[in-house]
């Protein structure tokens, strides 16, 4: 199970990055959410796993479809400005894999030691919803605020000044 | 009462997320075209809290998942403003290729 929808979501990913068109980049990646999605549930997160659909691949890759159309910008001209860069821009990435996986390698021992003893269901909308309210209601008011000032400012900056 | 095996599972969660990010980083670097770039930018996002989840799930602390979810909301603010941004770029260049966006350049 987890290998079909690792091998999706990498496959998926990859094909956002080397799709020509923007409208494909944008569907290849609501795969890659979805299947993302998908280790949410096996990870014991029915909610967040609903909330990564609605949200992510819902409404902001609808938003991003809907720029494009507006755009009707799905090319853009495949000359490079400096045309080492893409090796440049590999090598540098690969790198940063190789970092992290030889971390992952030497500390992947001391995690394979039991962790903490499995409860029936982790992430539960109830208890999601509880500790929302308790201990994060402050972050959760606050947010209310951030995404208010979002609307606000994407609003001011699209209008027309006159 | 059968033995847990997902402590044994999470390096490969980890490895499938720095994958992920690492393809993120590189559709950042080379993509010209800035509603790409944005894309790449969520997927980065997306990686990260596939390792939050997991870690919640390695902890049994609901505490991951609950950052999940301020991570989308953040997400999801940055994605309005990000792409009002480049609507209103589009709007004065009538582009949305990166190179051409070079106003600042000395």
């Amino acid at each position: 199970m987890f290998g079909i929808v690792g091998a999706i979501a990498l496959v998926t990913a990859i094909g956002m990055l080397t799709s020509r068109s923007a409208i494909h980049s944008a569907l290849f990646l609501v795969l890659t959410m979805c299947s993302i999605a998908v280790f949410f549930l096996i990870l014991g997160g029915p909610f967040i796993a609903v909330v990564q659909v609605s949200v992510y691949a819902g409404a902001i890759m609808v938003l991003f479809l809907f720029v494009i159309m507006l755009l009707g910008a799905e090319h853009t001209p495949g000359e490079q400005n400096l045309p080492w860069q893409p090796a440049v821009a590999i090598i540098l990435a690969s790198v940063l894999l190789g970092t992290t996986g030889y971390t992952l390698w030497r500390t992947a021992p001391s995690w394979s030691a039991s962790g903490a003893a499995p409860t029936a269901m982790l992430g539960s909308v109830e208890a999601v919803g509880r500790l929302l309210f308790s201990i994060y209601l402050f972050p959760f008011e606050v947010t209310s605020v951030l995404l208010l000032v979002a609307m606000v400012g994407a609003i001011v900056m699209t209008r027309d000044t006159k | 009462m059968t033995q847990d095996v997902f402590p044994q599972v999470l390096p490969l969660y980890l490895a499938l997320s720095a994958a992920l990010f690492s393809i993120g980083v590189i559709g950042v670097l080379i993509r010209r075209n800035a509603i790409v770039i944005f894309m790449s930018v969520e997927l980065m996002l997306n990686s990260a809290n596939l390792s939050f989840v997991a870690f919640a799930r390695y902890f049994q602390q609901l505490d991951g998942q609950i950052i999940v979810f301020f991570v989308m909301t953040v997400a999801a603010a940055e994605v309005a403003v990000g792409l009002a941004l480049i609507v209103a770029i589009f709007k004065s260049k009538k582009s949305i290729n990166v190179d051409d966006i070079s106003l600042m350049k000395g």
